[in-house]
Parts: structure tokens; sequence; C-alpha cells
């Protein structure tokens, strides 16, 4: 690396650094941001870290355990078990109201609705709600002698009437079309938000093509909101993956420990049983996987739009 | 390729600061100091005279946030600043589950408030008390005469071994105020529909589930979706099965008993025929317990196997019609065996500047007036029971019950007091056995691997 291969760029008069203040100062102007994301966010993960290789209750002095927790983590059925819920959960929280999504505001911004800005509440509106809120009603709803049970009486399938989140086959899918409701309102809105600034051009040149409604869905409107997909199936991914309330209220992990989820896990230990470190383990993991799946996302998307 | 360079070196100081930062903190715990030995003061070295103690501020931390609990504790705080003007009583009281999870890092600073209602389990006193937070109360038990005031059967839901390794035994932790224990309800209305009177045996209880079920009654509700519930549903059907000494050590997390007996297979046989026999409501699995005690006091169900905390909200809604009975054995006059134990006891922390005045302060809200004012708040209070006066109907039903229960010694420890792990997989084994998807052998193989594990590294 000599100073002839170094490819310079718009050099200051007469000097041989670059315009503006030298770099050191540049840092400067970081730092305030800096301590506050690494006081708040860098120290809180580096302790997580720190404390998921200790075996500790909180309590009295924790004992050095390496890597003893995160083998145990592997070694732990239930645990996988519970990461695989988590997994499921995707589908429910990020999959599905992707697709919902993706229709409700095709025809929402295609069929030019009047009230849209209402409509447009009214599918946002679970997002206003507590989740907790959510997670009681819903609690109702699925109850043996609930809404639901009701409903399907109503119409005659009472052969299908069950307290839905007791039972063994039905408590993960129940557990996961709340979430289904829950996300569809934002990913609609993003989507929404991302297909109204299509220029309506390309419609018209579609259509001049002789394109129909759902092939002008796929070539046109589609790739437009490729960014917005991307920043709707991170967020919910990430919200699928982090599930804790609801479960907490609707199920505690149960029956038996079907709808078990990994930060159910982190906080039955480290606050119930007072495994500190194994909990700081399973959340460093949770955190590396979140981490991961983000990352795949954002690449895909990355590299469809460039 | 510089701005490369030059991120990678930034990443490198920072990933290095990290490292730094991961090493220059030290071990987790080591900021709170060593658990030394907590004092254990001889019975002529405490002081009783409260009001000679000079001034005091004691800090107490307590659960008592609902209806009558709350009630008992303002007459009884207010008694006991009144009597003794020179403590002045800091009272700070939460929800059970944020008292549960706030209390294990009050406890670890540096000043700890004096009293503390701390949970008799495993992973709560438990642990205080292996942390030396907790300071030992034999010598004030001594000074106050509290073993003439409690049975052992009460004390010994608080009592641990200073390294808080066996539970039952050892040095005394805590003092509870109110006692519980898990019966039967009934509806006497439905009852005397079905021609029936309360059950005193359990082959009658059996027959009048039988016949409940046979007249279209829902037999017993059941809310299980919280997971705990049938617990107690499972620990009532097996005192009829198991003997008692074996339930408690197998309750204590001791070592010398086995879940797998023929005896413990039978009760949990037991319990999923009555599920076949369709004598629990729809669902129960997927119904919340509130939801479940709800609908027995508005009159859906026969029977329902619960706690005595219930009573006050299904008097208000059942009114006469409810009546309580302590599980029956298999005659009449059989020895009583009932699952039960105490409201959490108040303990003091060893780090409190002020144990005397803790003392007073914990005598003073268990003592025999103490006793009067629970009852009269609608409590049930752990000692006295009998001497107590209150209405005939349910409230009677229910001290006596507990009364009968204590004076035979006849309470059994909540099961989910054996490992720190238990609750869950009792409470997660339960819903699968009652939902059939395991077998009563299955069932039990998976206690016994958590409480065999627990019980042999504990030593």
């Amino acid at each position: 690396m000599t100073t002839g291969t170094r490819p310079r760029r718009r050099a200051g008069p007469g000097t041989g650094h670059p315009p503006g203040e030298p770099r050191r100062v540049a840092y400067l102007y970081l730092l305030p941001a800096f301590v506050v994301y690494a006081a708040f966010l860098l120290y809180p993960i580096g302790r997580a870290v720190h404390l998921s290789l200790y075996e500790w209750d909180g309590l009295t002095l924790g004992r050095w355990a390496g890597l003893a927790n995160y083998a145990a983590i592997a070694a732990d059925e239930g645990l996988r078990a519970a990461f695989g819920h988590a997994l499921v959960l995707i589908v429910f929280y990020a999959l599905a109201p992707l697709a919902i999504g993706l229709v409700l505001a095709a025809i929402l911004n295609h069929a030019k609705v009047r009230g849209l800005g209402f409509f447009r509440t009214v599918v946002f509106l679970p997002q206003v709600v507590a989740m907790v809120v959510v997670a009681v009603a819903w609690r109702r709803v699925y109850a043996p002698d609930g809404t639901l049970n009701d409903l399907l009486g109503a119409v005659g399938l009472d052969a299908l009437t069950r307290g839905w989140l007791g039972d063994h086959a039905f408590a993960l899918p129940a557990v996961g079309v709340v979430g289904t409701w829950f996300e569809t309102g934002l990913v609609t809105v993003l989507l929404l938000a991302g297909m109204s600034r299509v220029p309506v051009e390309l419609y018209e040149a579609a259509r001049l093509d002789g394109a129909g409604a759902v092939k002008e869905f796929f070539a046109v409107t589609l790739p437009s909101v490729r960014g917005e997909i991307a920043v709707a199936l991170t967020l919910t991914v990430i919200a699928a993956l982090r599930t804790f309330d609801l479960v907490y209220i609707t199920t505690r992990g149960g029956p038996g420990d079907s709808t078990s989820v990994p930060s159910y896990e982190i906080y039955h230990r480290a606050f119930g049983l007072g495994q500190v470190g194994s909990a700081a383990a399973i959340g460093v993991t949770l955190t590396v996987v979140i981490f991961a799946i983000s990352l795949v996302i954002n690449r895909f998307a990355d590299r469809r739009e460039s | 390729m510089i701005a490369s360079i030059r991120a990678g070196r930034t990443r490198a100081v920072l990933s290095a600061g990290l490292v730094a930062l991961a090493a220059a903190a030290c071990a987790p715990g080591s900021s709170a100091p060593p658990a030394a030995p907590p004092a254990r003061p001889e019975a002529s070295a405490v002081r009783t005279d409260a009001a000679a103690l000079g001034d005091v501020t004691l800090t107490i931390w307590d659960q008592e946030v609902r209806g009558g609990q709350a009630a008992q504790m303002k007459q009884l705080n207010a008694a006991f600043e009144a009597k003794y003007p020179n403590i002045k009583l800091n009272r700070v009281s939460r929800s059970f589950d944020d008292l549960n999870t706030t209390l294990r890092l009050a406890l670890s600073g540096n000043e700890p408030p004096d009293v503390v209602e701390a949970n008799n389990g495993r992973s709560s006193m438990g642990a205080f008390v292996k942390a030396g937070q907790l300071r030992p109360l034999d010598a004030y038990a001594e000074a106050y005469g509290w073993k003439k005031r409690y049975p052992e059967s009460v004390l010994r839901y608080s009592r641990y071994s200073p390294d808080g390794k066996l539970f039952g035994e050892g040095d005394l932790y805590g003092l509870p105020q109110v006692g519980e224990v898990v019966g039967i309800f009934y509806n006497a209305a439905k009852l005397s529909k079905l021609g029936l009177g309360p059950p005193k045996t359990w082959d009658e209880f059996q027959a009048a589930l039988a016949k409940a079920k046979e007249a279209g009654e829902v037999p017993a509700q059941l809310g299980n979706l919280d997971k705990w519930p049938a617990v107690h549903l499972f620990g009532t059907v097996q005192g009829r099965a198991v003997p008692a000494d074996q339930i408690s050590t197998l309750a204590f997390g001791r070592k010398g008993a086995s879940w797998t007996t023929p005896e413990n297979t039978r009760a949990a046989g037991q319990l999923v025929d009555w599920v076949n026999k369709g004598y629990f409501n729809k669902g129960f699995n997927g119904q919340g317990y509130d939801a479940a005690w709800q609908a027995f006091g508005k009159g859906e169900g026969v029977f329902l196997i619960a706690g005595t905390w219930l009573l006050a909200d299904l008097e208000k809604s059942l009114g006469k019609d409810l009546g309580f009975v302590l599980p029956p054995g298999p005659t009449a006059d059989a020895a009583p065996v009932a699952t039960g134990g105490t409201g959490l006891p108040f303990a003091i922390t060893a780090k409190s500047p002020h144990p005397d005045a803790a003392a007073a302060y914990i005598d003073f809200i268990t003592n025999a007036d103490a006793m009067k004012v629970l009852t009269a708040t609608g409590n049930l209070p752990v000692a006295d029971t009998d001497r107590q006066t209150v209405n005939a109907g349910p409230q009677q039903d229910v001290f006596t019950a507990f009364g009968t229960a204590t004076k035979n010694d006849g309470l059994v420890p909540y099961l989910d007091y054996a490992t720190p792990t238990f609750a869950d997989t009792l409470g997660a084994a339960l819903q699968d056995l009652l939902a059939e998807k395991s077998t009563p052998e299955e069932f039990l193989a998976t206690l016994e691997k958590d409480y065999k594990t627990f019980a042999d590294s504990n030593g």
C-alpha cells in the first residue's frame, strides 16, 4: 500500500488530507451517540455473554462454567423443541401476514377504495393494542365456552369444538393465529405505503402490454415493494422469535410443553428457577439466531434489488 | 480500500474493547459480600422489649394486596405503630408475582428490606437461605414461644438446613399468618337434588361423581390451562392412595422415596379413569383456572377440588349452598391427609440492622389477637384456628377442616416444592396425562427422573 496506489479523494488544496476536519475530530462527533449506544446496548449484550459463561443463581458467587451452558442448550430436548416452536411461529407471524398483507394492500391500493384511511386504521388497529390485552382477549375467544366454540356450534360444527389452548395439536397454531391477526395490520400498512409510491405510468404501461390484474401484480407491484417486504419480514420474524407475552398469558408453554418458546424459557430460568447463566446463554443463542435470520432476509432483498 | 481497512481496524478496536470489558467485569455475584454464616444469637441475647429499642424504621415487603389480606395488614400495622410509637413501618406491598421477581434483586443489594414475605419454595426461600440472606429465627421462636403457637406440621414449611439444601427441617426462617388446605368444595343444593350429602368416604365421593354424571351435571369443575391447578387435584387423589410420609418425602425432595410405586400408579390411573368417565368439564386443559371456579360459583358443577383461598369469592356467589370438606379417607374416621400449607412466611433479612424490632413485628402480626383480626377480615388464620368464632356455613366448614388437618398433622406439602423445576415438570406432565398423551407409567417416570436427579445431586 504505497502512496502511489492510494486512490485520492477530493484532496484539499495543497494538503494531502481530505477536506474538513481531521478524522480524529470526526470521531468526537460520534462519541455522544456511541456512549449512549454502548451503555445501553453494547454493555448489556457483553454482560449477557459474560453471564452466559457462568453457573449463577443470581444470588451467590457465580461459578465459571465455560461453554457448558451452551452445551446444555444443545443437549436439552425441551429447549430444542422450544426453538422449533419459535420457527413454526415464523410461519404464522411473518409468512401468513405477508401473504394476506400483499393481497389486502394490492386490493386497497388498486381499487382506490373510498374511505381508505378508515380501512387502513381498522387493519392497523391490533398493533395499537398492547399484546397483553390481545392475549387476554384471545384467551376468552379460545376458551371451551368461548366465542370460537360458540360460532362453531352456531353453524353446526359442534364436533370441532374443544378447549383450543389446551389441545396438544391445536394450541401452537391457535397461538400462531393470534400472531397472524396481530402482525397483518403492520405488514399491510407497510406494503400499502410502498405500493402507493409506484408510478401510475408503470401500471399504464403494463396495461398497454396487455397485462391482467394478476400479471400486473407480479410484474409491477411485487417487485416495487421488495424493500418493504424485507422490512416487514425482518420485523415480524423478530416478533415471532421473541414471542413471550402471548405465550405467558395464554398457555404458559402448555399443554405439556407444546407451546414452549425460548423467550419464555429465559424468563422462567432467570426469575423462576434462578438459573441466570443458563437463561443468559439461551438469550445469546436467540440473539444470534435472530441476527442470522435478519441478515439472510436483508441480503436476499439487497441482492434482488441490485 | 482505506475505508475498509479503517472499518476493520475500528471493528478490531471495538471487539478488543468488548473483550476487555468482559474480562474486567468479575464473576457475577462477587459485588455482593460473600455469604457469611448468619448470626445465630442465643435466646438470652435477643431483645423482646420492642418499646425500649429506640427509634427504628422497619421496611417491610409484603404481598397482601387483595381484599381481606390488605385489610388485615393495614389494621395490624396501625395497631403495631400505635403500641410501639418508636417503631415506624415503611410498608411496600406488591402482588405475589411482582414480589417473587423483585425480591431476588432486593435481597442481593446492600440495603435490603428488614422484613420480607418470601415464598416457601426452594427457588425462593431455599435460595435466599443458601445465599445467607435470611436470618434464622430459632432464638426468637424460643423467646416468643412460637413453637407453642404453631404446630410443627405448619412450622416445617419454613424450615431449611443452613445450606438451603434440606427443606422441611432445620432452622426456622419465617412465620406465616394464614393457612390453606386443598379440599373439596361442593354445591349443597345440587348434592341434595341428587339425594346425597357431603361425602364421608372416598368411595362415597366417587359414587357421587358417578351419580352427578348420570344426572347430566358436570361432576367436577377443572380449569387446567394455567398448568398448576391439576397439581392440587393430583395431590388430593394421591393422598388417598399413597402413605402420607411417602408424600412428604417426595414433596420435600428428600432421598428415600420413589414415584414409580404401585400406589402412585394407582393414583395416576384413578385420575385418568375420571377423565375417561367424563367427570370433568369438556376441554378442561384449555379452561382457565379463574374461569373454572367462576363457573362453579355460577352453579355449573357439583364439586370443585381446590384450596381454601377461594372461600371468600365462592361464598359471594353461592352463599349458603357452598360447602367444604377435607378429602375423605377410606373410612369416615380415617386420619385426615390433605395437601396444604401456609401463606407466605414473613422472614427477617440477614443484613437488617434491626432484627429485634423486626422479630417483634412478626410476633405482633401472628399473635392470638392478630389471629382474631385475620378471622374478622375473612382470612384463615394458621394458628388457633379452632378457637375462632365464625358464622356457620362454608366459613365454619373451612375453619373446621383446617383445624382438623393441622391438629392431626394431616397436612402434606405441595408436590411442586420437591425440586426447583418440579412445578413445571409436574404441571406439564399432568396436562399430558389428563389428555392421555402419556400413560400413568410414562407420567411417573417423568416425575421420577426430575426427583431422582435433584435428590441425588442435593446430597
